[in-house]
């Protein structure tokens, strides 16, 4: 585990990058993390960022069918949002581990 | 994994699915799936019993193999004999039983989770001859099959670096 300076403050991520500790995120950091994924971060990607945050607190097993019937988004503009990673990207940018589920 | 550096990632899976039992569908499904969730292309071959899985009717009724299956175990582990197998009743009753634990991990039915494959970028794709043995129509298939091909027109699909071609 290391510290990576994210936005001016200084973030715990593991090798791959993802945030360590989601207490640390916020909005700023989310659009540098989705910079590095070559995504221009809009209230949309926001919108589903804070809900895997909010279901990822609740200990929930995240899966994109979930995201998809979240009302928030459907399965396809999830992959428009996050092109090549749905649910990997997503949480990246929303500052919570690497999903461990396959769906 | 992320220590090492991937020199040739890969870039295309093609999944035929030939089997049409639960277990064989789902296998091919969720590498799909997984696939497009990581930026895989993926394109799934129907062929023979996997046919079930992508005609409408028969899509969501699949059933599991409750005899000759050496690995089916009761709840508890408890060894399953193929003689209870036999009995009228005991293959649905195993096989809704599957689907409500898949359930509960959020694994979908299978016309929805065709619906997730797709929306991903994923392809279906139903065998000729398969379909012309079974007497099938393009019209007893799922919405989401491209096309009926030959098996030569999916060796095509495969075609470019970094492919896999999986066979369940």
């Amino acid at each position: 585990m290391t510290t990576k300076n994210i936005a001016g403050i200084s973030v715990d991520v593991n090798e791959e990058g993802y945030m360590t500790n989601p207490s640390q995120w916020t909005e700023e950091i989310a659009k540098e993390l989705a910079k590095e994924e070559d995504i221009e971060l809009t209230d949309e990607h926001l919108k589903v960022a804070k809900y895997l945050r909010e279901e990822h607190e609740k200990g929930t097993v995240l899966t994109i069918r979930m995201v998809g019937k979240s009302g928030l988004v459907d399965i396809k503009g999830l992959y428009k949002l996050f092109p090549g990673g749905p649910l990997k990207k997503s949480s990246k940018i929303a500052g919570i581990p690497k999903p461990t589920s396959c769906v | 994994m992320a220590e090492k550096k991937e020199e040739k990632p890969l870039k295309k899976v093609c999944i035929i699915c030939a089997k049409g039992t639960i277990e064989d569908v789902y296998a091919s499904l969720v590498m799909a799936n997984g696939a497009v969730m990581e930026g895989i292309e993926a394109k799934m071959f129907f062929t023979f019993f996997g046919l079930d899985a992508i005609t409408k009717k028969k899509m969501n009724k699949l059933h599991t193999g409750t005899v000759g299956n050496p690995a089916m175990t009761m709840p508890g582990g408890i060894p399953f004999p193929s003689l209870l197998g036999m009995l009228p009743g005991v293959e649905a009753g195993v096989s809704a039983m599957m689907k409500k634990q898949m359930e509960d991990l959020d694994i979908p039915p299978v016309d929805e989770f065709l619906d997730m494959i797709t929306a991903g970028g994923g392809e279906i794709y139903a065998c000729k001859l398969a379909t012309d043995m079974f007497k099938l129509k393009k019209e007893d298939l799922s919405e989401h099959v491209i096309d009926i091909i030959t098996i030569g027109d999916f060796y095509a699909l495969a075609s470019g670096d970094n492919t896999q071609i999986i066979f369940t």
